[in-house]
């Protein structure tokens, strides 16, 4: 079975994003760059399925800029097979996003294809599910645990507890923090994939619109939460929580 | 402008975030509700009650028993040709479905919304709460996620909606509810608890996380949650995580202790109305937020603080 992962690169997690003074957006000039944290989930799920013998290749795709090869790269260098950039300079949104990998999944037939639930940037928690919703296959977002034999059965993180579903493959599954921790590319393979082939596309190429749906009019930093004040002893704890009306 | 909200339920009842999210709806429009489930009769009729609510759609087959998206999406999306905006509660229900029904309509979601700025305007969240964007949809149908702790919630009582049965469309049959391991806890839920004391990894293990924690709960009448590194080191199940990547909660009052105030975890819970730090090191970010900060150690503070109160 063939695995397509999909790979985002965003603003490093450990960096702090600033507002921008113009309100146009954050800083990314200058900022560390990195794979999105879900996708490191989604491309080291991929390779255990590679390690278990239930799939036998992987495809990488990212959508975005020329410097999202890297990205890519990393991916290769953890152990993805091949890789596919599609190529664009404009911020793409998860409808036109789930487009283009809807028309890589026609062409490349995978059995299974695994996103990150969401990028931590736009946060917006949508590109599987409208993948899914596309392509007409069952869906497994937020998973914590993916097994795979004639079908799907993924255990999901919901607000209630753990949800387990059965899938028909093939089908697209979304990562939750806990499904794995990503290996570390070692420096052989970081050299070896270099090698590794990297196919540059347009989203012209798939015949995708990717113009916006959404404007963005503009961008502020959060209301600022004041510090308050910092008590001495427990008994002056409890008299404020008594203040509050949550202690008798 | 008519607007379909999707009642998050679990069969018997409505859950408080379905009222938060008619609050938000109300703003765009004549508030319709959609109910998906299977012999959910009650639960319409509660959601008919639902102040604002004017109509209620049930939509009840096996397929729907479970609310998976497969099932859901295509009976939204046929009640969307009748409707201008579907507005769902961002919870782990909401975010499954409304994005298959974006796709189906081939819409753009507004994901999280904060506010409602105009008919086609809102506010959401990006890089986990650290910016704050106001987009506007170009889209002729809106597709919307709500952060329900950013809204009133609407009273439960006062409405007299109608009710209709609508086609529960067929099952696609591709997908299949296996189990679900629900937490059972005698507390308050997460997301709609009036008070909520939360730990961190200076708890140490999960024993000392129980031992500590679970009794001041109690006395507070509290739901119990944790940090992300709380979670990670296996002090405390997933469902019990606040942060960008857990529970957004937003509880009148907020006791978090042992916890240094990641961003991630800050994303989750700085909207409380009081917030309350108990730890170490003065110098913990989690004080920058906390109207009430206590420095010292859990250790002594917490069985002390549980005994006096």
């Amino acid at each position: 079975m063939k695995l397509l992962v999909a790979v985002k690169r965003v603003i490093d997690f450990n960096v702090k994003p600033r507002v921008k003074m113009d309100g146009s957006g954050v800083d990314l000039a200058n900022v560390k760059m990195s794979m999105n944290p879900f996708d490191e989930i989604a491309v080291e799920e991929a390779i255990r399925l590679k390690e278990k013998g239930v799939a036998t290749e992987i495809v990488a795709v990212s959508i975005g800029p020329a410097k999202a090869q890297e990205t890519l790269r990393t991916a290769l260098a953890m152990g993805a097979d091949r890789a596919i950039l599609v190529q664009t300079d404009e911020e793409v949104e998860p409808l036109a996003v789930a487009k283009v990998l809807a028309k890589i999944a026609e062409e490349e037939q995978p059995g299974m294809i695994i996103l990150g639930k969401q990028a931590i940037d736009d946060d917006n928690n949508a590109t599987g599910q409208m993948l899914a919703a596309l392509l007409g296959w069952p869906q497994g977002t937020f998973a914590s645990k993916i097994e795979v034999s004639d079908t799907a059965t993924v255990t999901r993180e919901v607000d209630g507890g753990l949800e387990t579903v059965k899938l028909n493959l093939p089908a697209v599954v979304t990562t939750d923090l806990r499904l794995n921790e990503p290996r570390y590319a070692s420096l052989p393979n970081i050299m070896k994939a270099k090698s590794k082939p990297l196919a540059t596309k347009s989203p012209g190429d798939y015949c995708v619109d990717v113009a916006r749906r959404l404007e963005t009019i503009k961008v502020t930093e959060p209301a600022k939460r004041q510090a308050g004040i910092k008590v001495g002893s427990v008994d002056e704890l409890v008299e404020r929580l008594k203040g509050l009306g949550i202690a008798k | 402008m008519s607007v379909l909200v999707l009642v998050e339920h679990d069969g018997k009842s409505i859950k408080d975030a379905t009222l938060a999210t008619v609050t938000a709806a109300s703003k765009l429009g004549e508030v319709h509700a959609l109910v998906a489930g299977n012999n959910v009769d009650a639960v319409a009729q509660a959601a008919a009650k639902i102040a604002g609510v004017a109509k209620v759609y049930t939509a009840s087959s096996p397929a729907l028993e479970h609310q998976l998206a497969e099932a859901v999406a295509p009976v939204a999306a046929g009640l969307m040709e009748s409707h201008d905006a579907f507005v769902v509660p961002a919870t782990t229900t909401g975010k499954n479905i409304a994005p298959r029904v974006a796709a189906l309509l081939d819409v753009m979601q507004i994901t999280d919304i904060l506010s409602v700025e105009g008919p086609d305007t809102f506010t959401r969240p990006i890089y986990a709460g650290n910016a704050i964007a106001t987009v506007k949809s170009n889209d002729a149908k809106k597709v919307i996620t709500v952060r329900t702790t950013a809204f009133e919630k609407a009273a439960a009582e006062g409405g007299s909606g109608t009710v209709e049965q609508v086609d529960a469309a067929g099952d696609p049959g591709t997908s299949s509810f296996v189990s679900l391991d629900a937490s059972e806890s005698e507390r308050p839920e997460l997301t709609s608890a009036k008070v909520i004391v939360s730990g961190g990894r200076a708890f140490g293990s999960s024993d000392q996380f129980h031992a500590l924690l679970d009794p001041l709960a109690d006395k507070l009448g509290a739901a119990v949650g944790a940090s992300r590194a709380a979670v990670d080191a296996g002090y405390a199940p997933n469902d019990y995580q606040v942060g960008q990547t857990g529970k957004i909660v937003a509880p009148e009052v907020y006791v978090a202790i042992g916890i240094s105030g990641a961003i991630q975890h800050l994303a989750g819970m700085k909207d409380s109305k009081t917030i309350i730090a108990i730890n170490k090191d003065e110098e913990a970010p989690i004080f920058q937020v906390a109207d009430i900060g206590l420095v010292g150690d859990l250790f002594k503070i917490v069985p002390e603080l549980t005994e006096k109160l």
